[in-house]
């Protein structure tokens, strides 16, 4: 696993709160490897059950982590105090939890990009997200708010919009972008749609061009069990993972001449323009 | 000094690897290829990536005339590499200037040739223009191209009685390669295994030999091929709109009456290849005489080769279709404008009616022929005087019972019809209209009075039959340019424009085709044109420049 020439220097990504793995898959007393940013990093649970995680040559220097949203978080340079917050897990009868961590040869902001984007769901997740003739990406809003970016009034059509859904539905979603490399939305909840479902990919740029894909899921739902709510999310995924597979290059081109953008896309040209803002230089190509 | 290597010819694939329907991944000198083969039997060789994100457009579909990508099902044109649709945004004519990056292709010896850059012609190979020749096995080899063309059979080594093998190096990338051989003579069909494993195991043993040598050099580093950059600027505010492009020569290839009173004319390219049609566009035909007609073009999405249009014989117009039936011939030259697409085609509807009035048939035919393509539900009805006046008869034979024929009614019985044929409106069904003004306006009143919303009807008049009344002055201002201009009594917007310097690209020039249309920022525009409709109208947010003038002493517009 020699990532050295991808190991990150860039301090506004070494200084971001990074997941590592799903809480719930650490076994007590066990120690496993994973790749971040270019550095393989040991991670594990004491006897005493003590999260740990330390860079592989420099195992004396304990690296911060956290345990938030059902995940070990990590940071390489001088993080935040907290990762950022999703208010609705406190909610007593959502349900949360890992549907997946999926491999993918694809860089971080890529697969950032493809979450963002409603103009797919006919072609790459057809009859589930969404189905021709019904392709047409209504205009939305886009702004950044509080350092995070926010799309607003996205309506797309959705033939079966998650695992406890009965037919059709226009589906009305809320994007969220807390974190250069995680983004969730919200959709109205099929099961009592006055309230949302939260979905997120929270996503281990292992080095520019390979990733681990958390799924994260928060949902309301007390019929389906949780292997069927993971069995939706992860047929999605594998939707998403042979086009994220087949982008060149596989950095994201920070200049908009690179692609061509159109009205649809008003969330993508956003992130790429904050992106640039916030100096990134990990996993992007950057402008100019 | 030696030419750079991408200026030069190399085979990319056999002719059968470009099957049908299907799309071939190829690399050549570090640059990955798509190539494919559309229905026409025209092979391209593009870059493989789709310009909007990225996406390898070998894992695209080949729909047969355009090719698909995976991601968004953009479509791209066949020859150009046009775009002719975005589904995201169903209604909008994507701009011209969206189209993938393609190289030169050509099929000899059986096998699919390109040249990166460069406008060199291709070299025939002698020995195999006798057009006998006989593609063998084509072998990769994991080994630097120059290394393996020092180790081939030079000559007539590998000669036999079956003919003699000439070889052909594709450079993959700096240490990988592929080999074709050509027989100069095809085998008897009974000899034809023994000859081709005869030459496969030679070749076999030869990838053996100088792949061991190439693992005992160090191995070189990649060749990075320079990326096309998408020659498009970033407008996310309004709708893409087509832009204007160079006027080209055509040669009439073929003339023909396909109706009573109406000649078709088929152009074909002398210089540069047509550029990408969209569904439902039109082209400006400059007449020897001096003047210039617009004719829609009857082609479907991605048969460009050659554009077709048809012309009606008018007495009473202005002299243009008189020309075009008795002065232009075949073999003639006239010079076209780009294609302008003012009456673009939704490809989302559940289902699409497609009503023509006599000659209006020819936009409605491009659209039907793309419709019937992609597999979409649509009716088309041809309303015409007598069953001699229906034009490309054959070409509406091919589409079966999706066409309606409705001979020699009166206006009373043609509102009937096109009443029953659109009957009530449901969601996502759109009905597009061309043909004779009074036609027209009968079909969009009747589709208004049955509860047809505006944005669900499309139509595009051959000509302004409105009374245009230029009998006032008024003041336009420019809010770009910071520009203030008198419009007099007499003159139009477009015209005052022109006079001043303000380039604005228009086509009919009568408030039919909707070209030079503008935004309008403030003031009440009195529309004179057919092209927008009640409720764009209404909006008074644009205006067609040829005709329409200003209620107000002031418009400010978006120039």
């Amino acid at each position: 696993m020699d990532a050295s020439d991808q190991r990150c220097t860039d301090p506004t990504v070494l200084d971001l709160w990074h997941p590592l793995v799903a809480v719930s898959e650490m076994a007590t007393d066990n120690v496993e490897r994973t790749l971040l940013l270019g550095f393989e990093i040991m991670y594990g649970t004491d006897r005493d059950g003590t999260r740990f995680a330390v860079r592989v040559d420099e195992p004396d220097e304990a690296l911060p982590v956290l345990d938030r949203h059902g995940y070990l978080w990590t940071s390489l340079g001088a993080p935040p105090a907290d990762v950022f917050t999703i208010p609705e897990t406190a909610e007593p009868d959502r349900r949360t939890l890992n549907a997946a961590s999926i491999k993918v040869a694809t860089s971080a902001p890529r697969a950032i990009e493809n979450f963002l984007d409603m103009g797919h769901f006919p072609y790459v997740h057809t009859d589930y997200l969404g189905v021709e003739p019904h392709t047409e990406v209504a205009e939305y809003r886009v702004e950044i708010e509080n350092d995070e970016l926010w799309a607003r009034d996205c309506f797309f059509y959705q033939p079966m919009a998650a695992a406890s859904a009965v037919g059709g539905q226009l589906s009305e979603y809320t994007y969220r972008v807390p974190h250069p490399y995680c983004v969730m939305l919200y959709k109205s909840s099929p099961t009592d749609p006055s309230r949302s479902d939260v979905i997120g990919l929270f996503v281990q740029a292992m080095t520019q061009d390979t990733i681990r894909a958390h799924n994260f899921l928060s949902v309301i739902d007390e019929t389906s069990s949780d292997t069927v709510l993971r069995r939706f999310q992860q047929i999605i995924f594998s939707q998403d993972k042979p086009i994220l597979e087949n982008q060149f290059p596989t950095r994201l081109p920070l200049d908009p001449r690179v692609e061509t953008p159109i009205r649809a896309d008003r969330s993508a040209i956003v992130y790429r323009r904050w992106l640039t803002e916030l100096g990134l230089a990990y996993a992007v190509i950057p402008a100019g | 000094m030696s030419p750079p290597p991408e200026s030069a010819w190399y085979p990319v694939a056999r002719s059968d690897d470009a099957a049908f329907r299907h799309v071939h991944q190829a690399k050549l000198l570090g640059r990955e290829l798509a190539v494919w083969r559309a229905d026409d039997g025209f092979v391209n060789v593009w870059e493989n990536r789709c310009l909007h994100r990225g996406v390898r457009l070998s894992v695209g579909m080949n729909e047969g005339m355009e090719l698909k990508c995976l991601y968004h099902g953009w479509r791209y044109a066949n020859r150009t590499g046009g775009c002719t649709y975005i589904p995201a945004h169903p209604a909008d004519s994507p701009a011209r200037t969206i189209c993938n990056a393609t190289f030169p292709a050509l099929e000899r010896y059986g096998l699919v040739w390109t040249c990166l850059d460069g406008d060199i012609d291709f070299a025939p190979v002698d020995l195999l223009e006798g057009g006998g020749s006989f593609p063998l096995r084509a072998l990769p080899f994991a080994a630097p191209p120059e290394l393996v063309r020092r180790h081939l059979p030079a000559g007539d080594d590998h000669a036999g009685e079956d003919g003699t093998p000439r070889w052909f190096v594709q450079p993959v990338d700096a240490d990988a390669c592929v080999v074709y051989g050509v027989l100069t003579d095809t085998p008897a069909p009974d000899r034809r295994i023994a000859v081709l494993r005869r030459h496969a195991r030679r070749l076999e043993d030869l990838r053996a030999e100088v792949e061991e040598i190439a693992a005992t050099l160090p191995r070189p580093a990649p060749l990075v091929a320079a990326m096309e950059q998408a020659d498009v600027p970033v407008d996310i505010g309004g709708p893409a709109r087509t832009v204007g492009g160079t006027d080209q020569r055509v040669v009439v290839a073929r003339k023909w009456e396909t109706a009573a009173e109406v000649v078709a004319f088929e152009l074909a390219p002398i210089d540069e290849p047509l550029p990408t049609v969209q569904p439902g566009a039109h082209i400006d035909v400059r007449l020897p005489n001096g003047s210039t007609r617009q004719y829609s073009l009857t082609n479907p999405a991605g048969d460009q080769a050659r554009y077709v249009i048809a012309v009606k014989r008018e007495p009473d117009s202005r002299g243009g279709s008189i020309h075009l039936h008795d002065e232009v011939h075949e073999g003639d030259e006239l010079v076209i404008s780009a294609p302008r697409n003012n009456f673009g085609l939704r490809r989302d509807a559940v289902e699409t009616t497609l009503i023509a009035g006599g000659i209006g048939i020819t936009p409605l035919l491009s659209m039907a022929e793309t419709l019937a393509a992609d597999g979409l539900p649509f009716v088309l009805h041809c309303f015409v005087r007598s069953a001699d006046h229906l034009c490309f008869s054959e070409r509406l034979d091919g589409l079966g019972d999706a066409v309606v024929r409705h001979i020699g009614l009166d206006p009373a019985g043609t509102a009937a019809q096109i009443r029953r044929a659109l009957g009530a409106h449901r969601v996502a069904r759109h009905v597009y209209i061309c043909g004779p003004g009074p036609m027209l306006d009968a079909a969009r009143r009747v589709a208004g009075e049955i509860g047809w919303p505006d944005e669900a009807v499309h139509f595009e008049y051959f000509a302004n039959p409105n009374e245009i009344d230029r009998s006032n002055g008024f003041e336009i201002s420019l809010a770009r340019s910071g520009l203030t201009l008198e419009v007099p009594a007499g003159q139009s917007i477009l015209e005052v424009l022109r006079a001043n310097g303000v380039g604005l690209i228009s086509s009919c020039e009568q408030g039919a085709c909707g070209t030079c249309i503008v935004d309008v920022i403030d003031g009440d525009p009195i529309h004179h044109d057919v092209f927008l409709n009640a409720t764009e109208r209404a909006a008074g947010d644009r205006i067609v420049t040829c005709v329409s003038r200003s209620a107000s002493g002031r418009l400010v517009l978006d120039l």
